[in-house]
């Protein structure tokens, strides 16, 4: 069970038996409290500290926790997004995640100074179905407060970037914008199952932490894209990976190492849910949800995403994904017993929808 | 040469290849010319507008969608994708191929080298490739090229005129589309043939084959000779090691018969993947039934390389033993590649048994063809034989 508990918390192995030790002699078997829990993580926090980690709290230990935060005015009385609201909505979300009473202590879990604090976006489709740009803001915003100085807006192309309306040579402060096609890419393969791969320098040499800022969208041959696939974007060749629905490629990719170990967290930007159409921006069936999934688990939060999206079909009248022979089959390889990226038992995955 | 300038006159390359080691205005000589590495004497800069064309095989779906009728693939491909092979892409319901003109790597090669036995033995093919492949083969020796996207290697603007100026410069016969895959830049394939042939040089297609029958028959129009890799003879084999098929590959030969366009076949050995006697049985049956004994047959020894690197190198007796069953099955010119100074390398007559080309790697010694007849018996051998 201890070691069940430190996968979960992702913690490196001091870290691991340091709670190891202490759930033996102390918690029993009914799991930690809230107290106890942090009880735990002051006790071992230097052993903690020591790797690039970010705790999950789950009121259910074994649990992945997915926060569904919205707000019905997130556009305020017109169309577009209010950035003020914008970041309310992301301090509800991150504060709910974590568990905690200020939106800077949430941040401060997840980066520490002088770390290089990457956000992947997804800017494939342009304006319309992108990550958008106030919610980066709103992000770039609580890390600097958090002591973070050097971000790292980055994805495929610098074209990509802008046209997802980031503007390459902004002059804010501690914020970089960084194409692939500029950083480049690792001269040897990373291998795992069906993939290998040259992973993007931006990932691999220039980050220290990476915060996944997917779009949730179908996607025409995948069945849909979030935050599994948002790292497609993190490598030289993903148009090889499109075959089968995508099965096992999205999995595998995130089973690359660079991937795996500098995540801490997948704000999900569901402001405009693409439910048919995806990758691209189709107007006609752009979903103003208006909200953020947070998570660590990336195989829960796709889980979700997913549900979310038949939800919006279903009602529109439209044919389900698996109807249409594109489920995203690679959701339930990410959690298979080869991969264990997450969990994809909606048992297992705690909604928190605020 | 002016800084700015994005494209390179013929005068300015020829000065600046001359300053390399090379065999620049030399006559071919049998004993053999030195692979010279054209350089990347600019990068393409960041206007890469000039190798974007409207691609050819395509058909326009709803919602900005395309299908590619280029591979049997017919990637569906929805705006700002790029289809499997990375080379082509949606723009707004427009289908472009973004390699026309777009040389990832060019070298002078020995024809042998391709390889090719029957076509000009002992002449130099200038040979170049794009980035892009229709296909993923795990123990792809230029994957370095073939598996990128095109903006992530250093390319040279090559336009089909200039591609065939510089090949009649340097002397060669034929230019040689190969090293990645030809099909994924069809169109550059397509003018530049039209460009060679107006200055008299010929053109071979180095592909896997893995192409849609209408485009397959307008290359058979155009090119020389078209050599197949076989990869194996199972779709297993193409499904898990390849991400292809066979079947459309088989029928891609037997379209290039039909079409009078001389072919030959490459079968990459690799141990315990399709190595078996009863798969090179069964192709060795095949190409009989199918295309006819005196279709050449390589046999060529794998090095591990790119996603196989956990097998060893095709061991020689292993491609011994592929050429005395595929003999064995009728078949008439069998050959051992990859093992420099193999007697298997030599075309011998199948009527009398003896050395017609000898050969040492990709070295022609002695010739004993006249006017596509063996010396010693008089045989037919088949083959494009002369200039």
């Amino acid at each position: 069970m201890g070691g069940f508990v430190a996968w979960r918390l992702r913690l490196t192995p001091p870290a691991c038996i340091a709670v190891m030790v202490v759930r033996k002699g102390k918690f029993g078997t009914a799991g930690p409290t809230r107290r106890e829990f942090l009880w735990t993580c002051a006790a071992g926090a230097a052993a903690v500290r020591v790797g690039a980690l970010a705790l999950e709290p789950s009121a259910s230990p074994g649990r992945s926790r997915v926060v569904i935060a919205r707000d019905a005015m997130l556009r305020g009385s017109g169309s577009s997004l209010d950035s003020d609201r914008v970041l309310k909505l992301l301090d509800r979300a991150l504060q709910s995640f974590y568990d905690c009473d200020s939106p800077l202590e949430a941040w401060k879990r997840m980066v520490r100074p002088g770390e290089c604090v990457g956000l992947k976006v997804n800017c494939l489709a342009g304006r319309g179905a992108s990550t958008t740009v106030k919610l980066v803001e709103a992000i770039t915003e609580r890390l600097q407060q958090a002591g973070i100085t050097d971000i790292v807006v980055w994805d495929r192309l610098n074209s990509d970037l802008e046209s997802g309306g980031f503007r390459l040579n902004s002059k804010l402060a501690g914020v970089r914008f960084i194409g692939n096609d500029s950083a480049g890419y690792e001269d040897e393969l990373s291998i795992h199952g069906s993939v290998g791969s040259l992973l993007s320098r931006t990932l691999t040499r220039t980050c220290d932490a990476v915060i996944s800022l997917p779009v949730l969208k179908d996607h025409g041959i995948a069945g849909m894209t979030f935050a599994l696939k948002n790292f497609f974007g993190a490598i030289h060749n993903p148009n090889k990976y499109h075959l089968t629905v995508g099965d096992p490629y999205v999995a595998d990719v995130n089973m690359l190492a660079a991937i795996r170990q500098k995540i801490r967290l997948h704000i999900g930007d569901a402001t405009a849910v693409q439910y048919e159409g995806g990758p691209s921006y189709m107007p006609q069936w752009s979903w103003r949800f208006n909200g953020l999934l947070v998570g660590r688990d990336p195989v829960a939060l796709d889980y979700v995403g997913w549900q979310l999206i038949e939800q919006k079909r279903a009602a529109e009248g439209m044919k389900s994904l698996a109807a249409l022979s594109r489920a995203p089959k690679y959701i339930a390889t990410a959690a298979d017993a080869e991969h264990r990226l997450g969990t994809d038992d909606p048992r297992q995955i705690e909604r928190v929808e605020i | 040469m002016n800084s700015d300038q994005k494209t390179l006159d013929r005068r300015a390359f020829l000065k600046a290849a001359a300053s390399l080691p090379c065999l620049a205005g030399c006559a071919w000589a049998p004993a053999g010319v030195l692979p010279l590495r054209v350089p990347a004497l600019f990068i393409a800069g960041e206007d890469d507008s000039r190798f974007i064309i409207e691609a050819k095989y395509y058909e326009k779906l709803g919602h900005r969608k395309i299908k590619c009728k280029l591979c049997p693939r017919e990637c569906v491909i929805d705006d700002r994708e790029r289809g499997y092979c990375g080379a082509r892409e949606n723009r707004g319901g427009i289908y472009y191929t973004l390699v026309h003109s777009r040389v990832a790597t060019a070298h002078i090669d020995p024809i042998e080298k391709k390889p090719l036995f029957h076509f000009l033995p002992g002449t130099a093919a200038f040979s170049i490739a794009t980035a892009g492949c229709n296909v993923n083969c795990k123990f792809c020796q230029n994957w370095e090229i073939s598996q990128v996207r095109p903006e992530q290697v250093r390319s040279t603007y090559l336009p089909p005129q200039e591609l065939a100026a510089i090949a009649k410069q340097y002397q060669c016969p034929t230019i040689a589309y190969t090293y990645s895959e030809p099909v994924i830049f069809y169109e550059y394939v397509a003018d530049a043939m039209d460009a060679g042939h107006s200055q008299r040089i010929r053109s071979v297609i180095i592909s896997g084959g893995y192409i849609q029958q209408e485009p397959l028959k307008k290359w058979c129009h155009e090119a020389d000779a078209i050599k197949v890799d076989v990869k194996a003879f199972s779709e297993k084999f193409y499904k898990e090691v390849v991400n292809g098929e066979l079947k459309p590959v088989l029928e891609t030969l037997v379209t290039i018969r039909k079409q009078g366009t001389w072919t030959e076949i490459v079968y990459l050995v690799i141990p315990t993947l399709n190595d078996s006697d009863a798969e090179i049985r069964a192709l060795a049956q095949w190409v009989k039934s199918d295309l006819g004994p005196d279709v050449p047959v390589h046999f060529t020894r794998f090095h591990p390389e790119y996603l196989l690197t956990n097998l060893p190198d095709t061991p020689v007796e292993t491609l011994e033993r592929a050429k005395a069953i595929a003999g064995a099955e009728g078949l008439h010119y069998v050959y051992v590649g990859n093992v420099p100074g193999h007697p298997g390398e030599n075309t011998y007559c199948p009527k009398c048994g003896r050395i017609v080309i000898e050969r040492q790697g990709y070295t022609v010694g002695q010739v004993c063809l006249k006017k596509g007849k063996c010396t010693h018996c008089g045989q037919s051998i088949p083959g494009i034989w002369s200039v």
